[in-house]
Formats: C-alpha cells, sequence, structure tokens
C-alpha cells in the first residue's frame, strides 16, 4: 500500500513537472506567465488536473509500447535489455494493456532523455502509452528510473527510481505499481509458484526397481530464477505457499511413512507439524495462515483433518469410510471443498469447518478431484474432471452453479492452482509432451508454459 | 523314471554336499601345502563337479533347500524377488477380488511361516487418476489389504501401510498392460 502511495504521489509530482516543461516547450509563444496562470486558481493543484489513467481507443486496451531502457554506463546494458523485457512481459500478462510487439519499435527514433520521446512516431505505431526507462550499474546494485508516458497528452503519469542486484525484480516491481496505478488492479509480478520435480533424475533404490527421486522447486511467475527448496533426494511432493508467501507446507516421504513438513524458506527452517501420526498428505494453509487442513489416515481411513500450523489442535473434519482427500479453503476459512468417492466415484464436496452443511458439488463429472477455491471476489472452484483418457480443468461457479471448461483435451491437464488475484490458473499438462506446469488466463487461454526440464507436478502460487 | 533320476541325483547331491562339508571342515590341515593357485584346478577339471555348480544347475531344487534359501536371504534379495506376491486392484477400486484374496491368503500363509517378519504395504495407482486423489486411493488399497490379513490372523503389528499414489509406476507405459501392473498393493518385506 504505501509502495503505491508513494509511486502514487511521485507520479502526480513527474506529472505536474512536466505538463509545466511541455507548456514552456510546445507554446514558446506564449508569454511565460501564462504557464502558472492556469494554475493561478487560488486552490492548489489537485491530481484531479492531471488525467493519470491513460485510456485507450473506446473499447479497446490501451495500447503499451516499452522500448528498450537506456543505459547509463555500458556495463548496464544486459541488465537495462532484461529490465524494458521483463516489464513489457509483465504489464501484457494481466491483458489489461495491449503490449505493442517490441519488434515494431525500429521505426521509433530511441530518446537519450524524456524530452527527446518521438510521441508523433509513437502515436503513428498506435501507441497510447509509453514507457521510458534508463539504468546504471554500480557494483552489483542496479538503478532503475522508469516513467510512463500518455503519448497524446505528452503527461508523465508514472515516474519512480527503483534500487536493488535483481534487474527482473526491478521490473516485477514496476509492472504491479502500474497495474496498481492504472487499473487499481493487484498484479502478480512478483508472485512465485511451488512445485515438484524429478529434473535431478536422482533416483533411491526401491524394493523392486530404483525410483525417481522428486524435489520440491519454486520459481517467480514466469518461470524465471527456478531454485530447489528440499534436498533430501525423496518423494517430496504437494507443494503449497503459506498465505506469507514465505512458507511452504508439502508432503515428504522422508521417514518413509509420508508426513507433512513445512520448509520456512528464507530462514531455512523446517518444522513437521504432524509428527508421524500415520500417514499424513496433501497440506493447505487457512487464508489466515494459522490453520492448515490435510488428509490423515491416523484414524485408519484417508479423512480430512484441520489443525493450528504448530500441530496442536488436530480437529477430523469427515467421518466416512470412502476416501476423502485434497482439502481447500475457502477465501473466508468458514468452508472447505474436497474431493471424496463416498458416492463410487470421486467427486467434490464442501463441508463447514465445523463439519456441517455437507453438500455435493459435482454431479455431471465421471470423476472430479483437487478443488482450489478462488480468491475473492470470484466465488469458484477450479478442479481437474476426467475427460476421454485424460483430465481438463473446470471451473463451477458457486454463485450460479454453471461449470465451464478451461482445457480442451490438450494433452491431460491437472491440479488447478489460482494466482492471488484470480485471474490466472496454474496448472500441469502434458501437452509438450513430458509433465510440465503451465499458466493460463481464468478462462483458459494465454496458456505459458513455465518448466521445461524434467518432470514437474502440483503447482502452488504465492501471494 | 524321472522321480527316481530326481532321487538319485538328490542322493548324489547329498553325498556331494556332505563330502564337501567334511572337505571343508578338514580344510585347515591340508592348506599350508598346496599353493594358493591350486585350488583353482579342480574346479576347472571336469571328472570331479564343484558341488555348488551342481546345486545350482538342478532344474528343481529339493523342497527344503528353497526353504532354507527364503530364510537366509537379505533382506535386498528377498525383496527384489518377494516370495510375497503383490494383489492387483481393478480402476479406480479399492477392493480386493478373488484373485486379490487369493494372492493375499498365500501371503498371510508365507507370514505365519516367517512370524518374525514385518511388512509394509504400499498402495500403488496407474495413471488415469490425478496424483492427489491418488494418495487416498493408494492408502485405501494398502489398508484393504492390510484389514485383510488382519482378518487371516497376522498382528496389525508386522502391517504398515504407505500410500505412493501414482508417483512410483512399476511399468512406465501408457497401455492397460502397464496400468493393470501399477494398481496394486506391494509387498515390501522390512525386517525380518
Amino acid at each position: 500500500m504505501t509502495h503505491t502511495h508513494i509511486s502514487w504521489r511521485l507520479g502526480v509530482i513527474g506529472a505536474v513537472a512536466v505538463v509545466a516543461a511541455l507548456a514552456a516547450r510546445q507554446q514558446p509563444s506564449t508569454p511565460a506567465s501564462q504557464a502558472p496562470a492556469s494554475q493561478t486558481p487560488s486552490q492548489p493543484q489537485q491530481p484531479s488536473e492531471v488525467e493519470l489513467v491513460i485510456s485507450g481507443d473506446p473499447g479497446s486496451p490501451p495500447r503499451y509500447a516499452v522500448p528498450d531502457f537506456i543505459t547509463a554506463s555500458p556495463d548496464a546494458a544486459e541488465s537495462a535489455k532484461t529490465v524494458s523485457e521483463v516489464l513489457w512481459a509483465d504489464l501484457a500478462f494481466e491483458r489489461e494493456f495491449y503490449l505493442i510487439p517490441r519488434d515494431t519499435y525500429s521505426t521509433v527514433p530511441a530518446a537519450r532523455s524524456p524530452e527527446q520521446i518521438p510521441f508523433q512516431a509513437w502515436r503513428e505505431l498506435g501507441a497510447d502509452a509509453v514507457v521510458f526507462g534508463s539504468v546504471q550499474k554500480s557494483g552489483t546494485n542496479v538503478t532503475a528510473q522508469v516513467r510512463l508516458f500518455n503519448v497524446r497528452t505528452r503527461q508523465s503519469v508514472f515516474s519512480k527510481e527503483y534500487t536493488g542486484t535483481n534487474p527482473r525484480l526491478i521490473a516485477h516491481t514496476a509492472a504491479d505499481e502500474i497495474h496498481q496505478q492504472q487499473r487499481a488492479l493487484k498484479g502478480v509480478a512478483r508472485t512465485k509458484l511451488a512445485f515438484s520435480s524429478d529434473r535431478n533424475r536422482e533416483s533411491l533404490a526401491g524394493p523392486v526397481k530404483n525410483r525417481d527421486v522428486k524435489e520440491i522447486y519454486i520459481s517467480d511467475y514466469d518461470g524465471a530464477n527456478q531454485r530447489r527448496i528440499t534436498t533430501t533426494r525423496d518423494l517430496n511432493i504437494t507443494p503449497v505457499w503459506s498465505p506469507d508467501a514465505r512458507a511452504i507446507a508439502y508432503t515428504s516421504y522422508r521417514k518413509i511413512v509420508p508426513d507433512i513438513f513445512v520448509s520456512l524458506v528464507y530462514q531455512g527452517i523446517l518444522q513437521n507439524p504432524t509428527k508421524g501420526q500415520g500417514s499424513n498428505f496433501l497440506p493447505v494453509f487457512s487464508p489466515d495462515g494459522k490453520q492448515m487442513a490435510f488428509m490423515s489416515n491416523r484414524d485408519g481411513n484417508p479423512e480430512i483433518y484441520v489443525m493450528n500450523v504448530d500441530g496442536s489442535n488436530v480437529r477430523r473434519i469427515t467421518n466416512n469410510p470412502a476416501g476423502d482427500a485434497t482439502p481447500t479453503w475457502s477465501p473466508s476459512g468458514t468452508q472447505l471443498a474436497f474431493t471424496s468417492d463416498r458416492s463410487g466415484t470421486p467427486q467434490i464436496y464442501i463441508v463447514s469447518t465445523d463439519g456441517s452443511n455437507l453438500r455435493r458439488l459435482t454431479t455431471s463429472e465421471s470423476y472430479a478431484d483437487r478443488p482450489t477455491w478462488s480468491p475473492a471476489p470470484r466465488n469458484e472452484i477450479a478442479f481437474a474432471a476426467r475427460s476421454g483418457p485424460g483430465f481438463d480443468i473446470k471451473v463451477y461457479d458457486l454463485a450460479g452453479g454453471q461449470t465451464r471448461q478451461l482445457t480442451f483435451g490438450e494433452g491431460t491437464n491437472e491440479s488447478p492452482a489460482y494466482s492471488p488475484n484470480g485471474r490466472h490458473i496454474a496448472f500441469t499438462t502434458t501437452r509438450y509432451g513430458r509433465v510440465q506446469v503451465a499458466t493460463m488466463t481464468w478462462d483458459g487461454r494465454d496458456v505459458k508454459q513455465v518448466t521445461r526440464d524434467g518432470n514437474n507436478w502440483t503447482p502452488s502460487w504465492s501471494n | 523314471m524321472k522321480r527316481s533320476l530326481v532321487i538319485v541325483l538328490g542322493l548324489v547331491l547329498l553325498v556331494i554336499a556332505s563330502g564337501c562339508a567334511k572337505k571343508r571342515a578338514a580344510a585347515p590341515a591340508p592348506a599350508p601345502a598346496p599353493p594358493p593357485t591350486a585350488a583353482a584346478p579342480p574346479v576347472r577339471s571336469a571328472p570331479p563337479a564343484p558341488p555348488t555348480r551342481v546345486e545350482e544347475s538342478l532344474p528343481v531344487p529339493p523342497q527344503p533347500l528353497s526353504e532354507d534359501n527364503v530364510a537366509n536371504r537379505s533382506l535386498e534379495d528377498l525383496n527384489r524377488d518377494s516370495p510375497l506376491k503383490p494383489a492387483f486392484f481393478l480402476l479406480d477400486s479399492a477392493d480386493l477380488d478373488d484373485t486379490g484374496r487369493a494372492i493375499v491368503t498365500t501371503n498371510a500363509d508365507i507370514l505365519k511361516k516367517y512370524s518374525s517378519w514385518q511388512i509394509t504395504i504400499e498402495g500403488h495407482c496407474d495413471e488415469r487418476g490425478t496424483a492427489e486423489y491418488n494418495l487416498a486411493l493408494g492408502e485405501r488399497r494398502a489398508v484393504a489389504v492390510r484389514a485383510y490379513l488382519v482378518g487371516l490372523g497376522i498382528s496389525p503389528d508386522r502391517l504398515r501401510t504407505v500410500s505412493y499414489g501414482k508417483e512410483f509406476p512399476f511399468d512406465p507405459g501408457h497401455t492397460e498392460d502397464s496400468w493393470s501392473k501399477n494398481r496394486r498393493a506391494h509387498f515390501v518385506i522390512t525386517s525380518k
């Protein structure tokens, strides 16, 4: 919130400065006194006097251009390229803007300063907004100046300086702040994915044959910066982020019997809340981060349980001789959706966290699993539904009771996970050959491959 | 005819085995005399067949010897070619059918004979279920087998269940032939 506030104010200051500069430059014949004259009406300059939001043509999204950032020093060239490319991709990701392809900018002369921005040439290319940025390096530190101009009014509507060691993070931060300022939208450019992978091609000696090791990995939302979190050379699966995006809970077979572990990834702390009470699988944090729902066989059959994150106050939610699995929390934390085959096939059910108000959700699927409750205000549950030889991702709209399908038989598609703003879904797909994590929009468009190495499963999307 | 041959072979084997045992027992005395290389030639020379080779080349080893093998084999060897056979399941099912019950009954007899064995029953699934729900299905398969074994008189303290879902397929193929091999309760001897 504070970041947004600061950038908004900086944007206004930048806008005021540029308006003054433009007024002075564009109307050289006008007496200098007239520029301040427009501000003389006794009340001070209000934000409303500068239109901060850049619009497109009626009925179409604003068209943005993000040319290469200029470099203050030769060693900043690579960082400048990274920042501009990543910013372009981040701004395109939410589909709020149309991003003009970067390979069409060659007709537009490069500007070395904001005063040189060739607005007329950008207008001819159809741009409504253009980003002007500069990057300089000092040691490992990268400092980037990011400004956003309205091409029609030539006003600066956003201006901010970022310093850090990771040019991608600078671009992600700028993209989130531009989305916030221009569309009041919480972007996902700084979010991360967690998933399991066999990419190390390690195996453990099994009783029959060698079995592939799976470890937990994280990456940026766009697949960059893939990092390994577990190193147990065992089976580590079904990772989920904590709401504060600082911990990952997962199912691990490091003690042979599957159990729930929590890695505080930035502190290097490992917790084991379930402490080997039976087999425990499929942990998922409550929206307030204080509780975890999970599946356990501790009473002899797979059932859904809830506990505090420290492992205390374990409560059994389901009680049925069938298998109950794959819990997910409602955004308010008062209900759980889960999968049960009590009807004979796996179907999705909803129950209050006190065990009351059980009801079946899916009635026309032959097999449905991995319910994932959307964040508010979207009120829907994504799941994997058997469809022909494999699975496809579908979404159940809780308000309307309608189901819509997002994937259509391109490989098998499983394990949907919502982005924190509810506008995207990560999932696993075999459409690229092996099992890979991909993302798509909430309505099934823009499928983007996130992982490429080995097989990758069960994504979770951080806040 | 065939039977008498087996008996004769068995007798020959016993004679050779006892001879061998005697030789080994007596070995310390003559050992210093021949140089170390002297041990090799008798193995290669045709007339006195080495006893170990005869044992291995027997097409049907006598029953008592095979039982000793089970008792003496290492855990690793036992699990690689286990006397406990896997029980297989139908798609999406955790119910033991007649064939599955017969296999588990045979396994129960073996577990009664080797009453010190502790086993883990692994529940496995084919790739046609989801990764998440298969963890529950594998659990239910393992639990169904465990309950059946307990019903046959095996102490529950000797039986542990672990569901692997579809994480560790036995056959990586994508045909019914492969899938049918992957829908199983697999028995692993963890101590004996």
